[in-house]
């Protein structure tokens, strides 16, 4: 019984259930195709988060965030002030967390690339492009690259999903998706 | 000088320890231990109880038509949940299993029980002195206290105070190991539940020492000595003991559903050698598994992801996989033992579901792998975790691993422990008979509905998902807040759960009648003579387990459906590399 000692004083001679030894190597044979998978995805997959991430000072970022949206506003998101930007296709966009809020709102093209670089400038916050789901952690100190490719039209939201104090709820951002020009 | 002798002027040397004999299973029972037991185990039960009541606070807060507290509350309240349940609450009850699976089941006194009430008092304080710190409101950080965001410096002491309280208590337990075996006070091997405890041990030494090199740092910063924590290290390290830490509730709870499983329906292990060995990947595989609490973090390697996800989570997951046929498995032989042989099945419905003990056992059993255990291998994949990361799908999942699996398991040992080392018959025995199902069926809703709130993009620790007070808006979908409001009418029924066991556990405790041995209301097996019989069953001479086949094998379809649909799933987001 589980709480006593083993009936058996050589319990590791014990032989093996058949039913034992065979969900144990089905489960290990799982382990390994769940494994494999991740890995074939890097070859196959479009998703693929980048490793490229470089320490950055939140003064630095601040000011290339700045460049940036002053070079290529187009308007302002109506009763916010905050600029819309429209980064020409292939561009490298920024895009800012601080408390609370996710600054520029980007425009981007359909079907066209960009380099988005991701940096906090006070707490760690979360990235959370809506309805997309796609969720990144945003470190100060750490400024994370990104290669992505809107493949879908229309208005998306950007929330804050790692707690980052008490405006935590009111922290929010916007990407819209416009048919690209004919380049 | 015989044996005998040495061991006698041993206990000498050390403490004159007084026993009693247990009237149902034979043990000899330290009564400086059973006090410890006692202690710890009634600790618990009162974190347990204020931790519950934020939780539900929480949830009726999140539940969009209710939305009961404001911003500031809400989000001190959501620490203190997660503190005094993942916390205090778990790791009060596994010290006193800790002191249970050495001290009694191996007949031997304990080690020091002095030093046991300075662990305890430490634990007491620490876990106290945090809770003051929340509820002074300069410490709403979380538990996981991510800096830069900086708490007052008597919740980090707190917590320090707590985890050396409990390395202290985890030393008693290796100390109580070692007089047993000198005083050899038991035979042969340890029990399987004895190692599956001296597993979760092992597992805590490394867990609470990865706590110290981070909140002792953290300490010191909060207190301006140390000038910067650099946040990706601080989570890299933190959740070295995070992760870890919930490697000590599967260790413990598992082994809590071998000793349940014996106890209620004298389940012998299959065999000893592949349930230990399963004990013996958690040590080896976990400790790395925290990496996947860090797949969308900037600058960790894919490499390095994939190689701590799989390589370490994976064959722990083996683990947890072996453990969940031979759970069910040695119940199937001892009930077809017991008679119960007709068709695939009659061994789980003549199963004693009346006793909540094993109800909430068997609960625990299916809940954490159907729902804990699979959400979690898939949201600790490296690609896939980028659709939920943050997300509600993270409380959902570990709503499942640790509600509806650790905790209720805990429950129903309680249900043991009360008549065993408290002699206390079980209060409103009805009531008893409810509680598992109605904890179990709460949990499992508030676990599900989060996870699937969280594939709708609702963050966690989010107080509201209108977003009213945002310059910029977005609208969720309705489906997001049709699922908050389910959320809420299920957390209503895990705190009807959780109320009931408190209440059991208090009135048996304070007022309930002492157990007579001669007619006790609840029987153990371990004393009848289908038990003498059952114990002699092990791997050879062995019936076949139909039924336990076809539940790993819907187990396994579920798994991998539920697995590749989110691959699915992920291919339709943009593509980004
Ligand atoms: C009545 C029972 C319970 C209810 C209704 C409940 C409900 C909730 C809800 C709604 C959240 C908030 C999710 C969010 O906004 O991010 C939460 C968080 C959490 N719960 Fe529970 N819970 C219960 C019991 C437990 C138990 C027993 C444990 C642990 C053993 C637990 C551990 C946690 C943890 C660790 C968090 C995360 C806190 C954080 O994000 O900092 N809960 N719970
Ligand atoms: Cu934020
Ligand atoms: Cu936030």
């Amino acid at each position: 019984m589980a709480v006593t000692p083993p009936v058996q004083r050589i319990w590791w001679k014990e032989p093996i259930e058949r039913v034992e030894l065979v969900w144990t190597a089905l489960a290990f044979l799982w382990g390994l195709a769940m494994f494999s998978t991740m890995i074939v995805w890097h070859v196959v997959g479009k998703q693929n988060l980048a490793n490229e991430a470089y320490r950055i000072s939140p003064q630095t970022f601040i000011a290339r965030a700045d460049a940036f949206a002053e070079k290529y506003k187009v308007r302002e998101e109506a009763n916010t002030g905050v600029p819309v930007v429209r980064p020409p296709a292939g561009a490298d966009i920024y895009l800012l967390g601080r408390l609370w809020e996710w600054w520029p709102v980007l425009e981007l093209e359909k079907g066209r690339t960009y380099r988005l670089h991701l940096s906090s400038i006070d707490w760690q916050h979360g990235f959370s492009l809506l309805p997309v789901n796609i969720n990144i952690q945003v470190h100060p100190g750490y400024e994370h690259v990104i290669t992505i490719t809107p493949d879908q039209l229309g208005q998306f939201g950007i929330v804050c999903n790692e707690y980052c104090g008490i405006g935590h709820h009111q922290m929010t951002g916007k990407i819209y998706v416009v048919e690209p020009k004919p380049q | 000088m015989t044996s005998i002798d040495i061991a006698a002027g041993r206990a000498q040397a050390g403490r004159e320890a007084k026993f009693r004999t247990c009237p149902f299973t034979g043990l000899k029972v330290d009564l400086a231990a059973q006090r410890l037991i006692v202690a710890n185990a009634v600790a618990a039960v009162i974190f347990l109880a204020v931790g519950g009541l934020f939780g539900l606070l929480v949830a009726l807060t999140r539940w969009p038509a209710v939305h009961l507290l404001p911003a500031e509350w809400f989000y001190l309240v959501l620490t203190g949940h997660g503190a005094n349940v993942l916390l205090f609450w778990i790791i009060f009850f596994e010290i006193a299993v800790l002191y249970f699976a050495s001290a009694i089941l191996l007949n031997s006194r304990l080690a020091t029980p002095r030093l046991g009430w300075l662990a305890f008092g430490l634990m007491v304080v620490g876990a106290a002195m945090a809770n003051v710190a929340v509820l002074q409101g300069d410490s709403t950080v979380m538990f996981t206290s991510y800096p830069p965001m900086k708490a007052a410096p008597h919740f980090y002491l707190g917590l320090i105070l707590f985890a050396v309280g409990a390395l202290l208590a985890v030393g008693i337990f290796f100390a109580t190991l070692v007089i047993a075996k000198d005083e050899r006070t038991y035979e042969g091997s340890v029990p399987l539940v004895t190692f599956g405890a001296i597993t979760a041990a092992i597992i805590a030494v490394y867990t609470i020492a990865s706590g110290a090199v981070i909140l002792i740092p953290t300490f010191l910063w909060s207190i301006g000595i140390v000038g910067n924590i650099d946040p990706l290290m601080y989570k890299v390290v933190w959740w070295g003991m995070g992760h870890s830490s919930q490697q000590i509730n599967v260790s413990t709870h598992v082994a809590l559903w071998y000793a349940i499983a014996a106890l209620t329906v004298g389940a012998v292990p299959l065999s000893e050698k592949v349930s230990r060995t399963a004990f013996l990947l958690y040590i080896l595989f976990l400790q790395l598994a925290s990496a996947h609490h860090l797949l969308v973090e900037p600058g960790i390697s894919s490499e390095w992801k994939v190689f701590n996800t799989s390589y370490a989570m994976y064959l722990a997951v083996l683990g947890s996989m072996i453990h969940g046929l031979t759970v069910p498995g040695s119940i199937e032989a001892a009930q077809r033992r017991n008679g119960f042989t007709k068709g695939a099945f009659e061994w789980l419905r003549k199963a004693p579901w009346g006793n909540p003990a094993f109800a909430g056992m068997f609960l625990s059993l299916v809940m954490f792998g159907f729902i804990g255990g699979i959400s979690g291998v898939v949201l600790g994949t490296e690609q896939i975790n980028i659709l939920m990361h943050n997300t509600l799908y993270v409380p959902g999942h570990f709503h499942g691993t640790v509600v509806a699996g650790t905790t209720l398991a805990f429950m129903a040992a309680t249900y043991l422990i009360l008549p065993l080392v408290f002699q206390r018959e079980v209060a409103f025995p009805k009531l008893a008979k409810v509680q598992p199902y109605l904890f179990g069926i709460g949990a499992a809703g508030i676990a599900l509905f989060m996870m699937g709130a969280g594939t709708l993009g609702v963050p966690r620790r989010h107080w509201d998902i209108t977003l009213t007070d945002a310059s910029i808006p977005y609208e969720f979908a309705a489906g997001a807040f049709l699922m908050m409001g389910l959320n809420g009418l299920f957390a209503i029924l895990a705190a009807l759960g959780g109320i009931i066991y408190i209440v059991v556990v208090v009135a048996s405790v304070l007022w309930g009648k002492r157990v007579d041995p001669a007619r006790p209301a609840w029987q153990f097996p371990v004393t009848s003579a289908a038990a003498a019989n059952v114990a002699k069953y092990g791997s050879h001479a062995t019936v076949k387990l139909p039924g336990t086949i076809i539940l790993v094998g819907v187990f396994f379809v579920a798994f991998m459906l539920y697995y590749y649909v989110n691959w699915k799933y992920l291919s339709a987001v943009w593509p980004l590399r």
